[in-house]
């Protein structure tokens, strides 16, 4: 495989780059416009799996198995990882803050783009050696090789620069404690002391025809109350009222029920004459 | 094909991964496409490793795949103590120093 870089490559290469390459495009635009942060990240992901396919065509095979295990496998879950934790749901605000500043982006991208690749165009890179020669011993051996001897200060300063950044996301992230958490029984005889609300709170969906956690329960007047849903969700503003939702049902419910007794005829007098009253 | 086609897609996506830095407000997909356009730096770098046939973009490029690894800890890090800070995880409402 590593033979066939020359001036030209396979044809089966060029397909390849073609396919591929269009889908590595799609997903790089994907991360950039989907409104969702978990869809970017997935969209990222096949790009990334993609590149490490070219890394294998370009004949580092070291590197497009690194690229998979490192990046898809480890970067990407730490990512998914930050998005649920930072919320799922929390979609971009589309609001601009400096006006004109989205189509300024996009020219400057535009421009940038031209540069980079006019640059390109104009650089003369036609000769390709391969890497028939350097791999001849296994490309393994070769960066090994590499490393442990011409780049091997480099080698030793990336192994402080991983420690840091461990000691640095540890720091961080960490937050030190400054007072004793309360126990359920301070807790208990603060909330007596205090007079608010001294038996537990009551569960989500009490009325509501369903029980979901986001779905608050219903007072005995219909209205949704607030105390039933965790205050993580309320201050998300993610709470569900299915307030309206149950009154609509019980009026279809009547609905039919008069359809079966056949009362359709009368009914919409009578409805009518009930707001005319009212 | 010539392999110079690697080199335009990697100009390419690191297009699209700049553009997307300026426009995305959430700090985890600004993120993101900073990962994007250290990708495209390290297909180029492998690019010209079989350009010039020997190993030392691979090299380069794994050097940069252990920064980039070491810069998503942090990254992430930073992203999250803010997120616990401020409930959003926008770069707008960074703007402590604003007048």
């Amino acid at each position: 495989m590593s033979s066939l870089a020359a001036y030209s490559t396979s044809t089966g290469e060029a397909f390849q780059f073609w396919v591929l390459g269009t889908v590595a495009v799609i997903g790089a635009l994907a991360t950039v416009f989907m409104k969702r942060a978990v869809h970017s990240a997935l969209s990222l992901a096949g790009t990334m799996i993609i590149l490490a396919i070219f890394y294998l065509a370009n004949g580092a095979y070291f590197l497009g198995i690194v690229q998979i295990v490192v990046y898809t496998g480890a970067i990407m879950m730490l990512f998914l990882f930050v998005v649920m934790l930072v919320g799922v749901t929390a979609a971009d605000s589309l609001k601009e803050t400096i006006k004109g500043q989205r189509w300024l982006a996009l020219l400057c991208g535009l421009g940038f783009g031209v540069l980079l690749l006019g640059g390109i165009g104009n650089a003369s890179l036609k000769d390709f050696d391969g890497l028939a020669q350097a791999n001849a011993n296994g490309n393994v051996e070769g960066l090994a090789t590499l490393i442990f001897t011409k780049y091997v200060f480099a080698f030793e300063i990336t192994g402080a620069l991983l420690i840091t950044a461990a000691v640095g996301a540890m720091v961080l992230t960490h937050r030190e404690r400054t007072e004793r958490a309360k126990t359920q029984r301070e807790m208990s005889e603060q909330r007596v002391r205090e007079g608010k609300y001294i038996p537990p709170l009551p569960a989500p969906g009490v009325y509501a025809r369903h029980n979901a956690v986001d779905i608050a329960g219903l007072l005995p007047d219909g209205t949704p109350s607030d105390l039933t849903v965790s205050k993580t969700l309320r201050d998300r503003g993610q709470i569900r009222d299915v307030s309206a939702e149950a009154l609509n049902d019980l009026k279809a419910l009547e609905q039919r029920a008069e359809e079966r007794l056949e009362r359709t005829e009368i009914e919409p007098a009578t409805f009518k004459k009930e707001e005319a009253s009212q | 094909m010539n392999p110079v086609n690697y080199l335009y897609l990697s100009a390419l996506l690191f297009t699209i991964g700049a553009t997307g830095v300026l426009i995305r407000r959430n700090a985890i997909v600004v993120f993101m496409c900073i990962e994007l356009m250290l990708n495209a730096c390290n297909l180029a770098f492998v690019t010209f490793s079989r350009m010039h046939g020997n190993l030392d973009g691979q090299i380069i490029a794994f050097f940069t795949m252990v920064v980039a690894a070491a810069e998503v800890v942090v990254g992430l890090a930073i992203i999250v103590s803010l997120f616990r800070s401020r409930h959003s995880a926008s770069v707008d409402d960074a703007s402590l120093m604003k007048l």
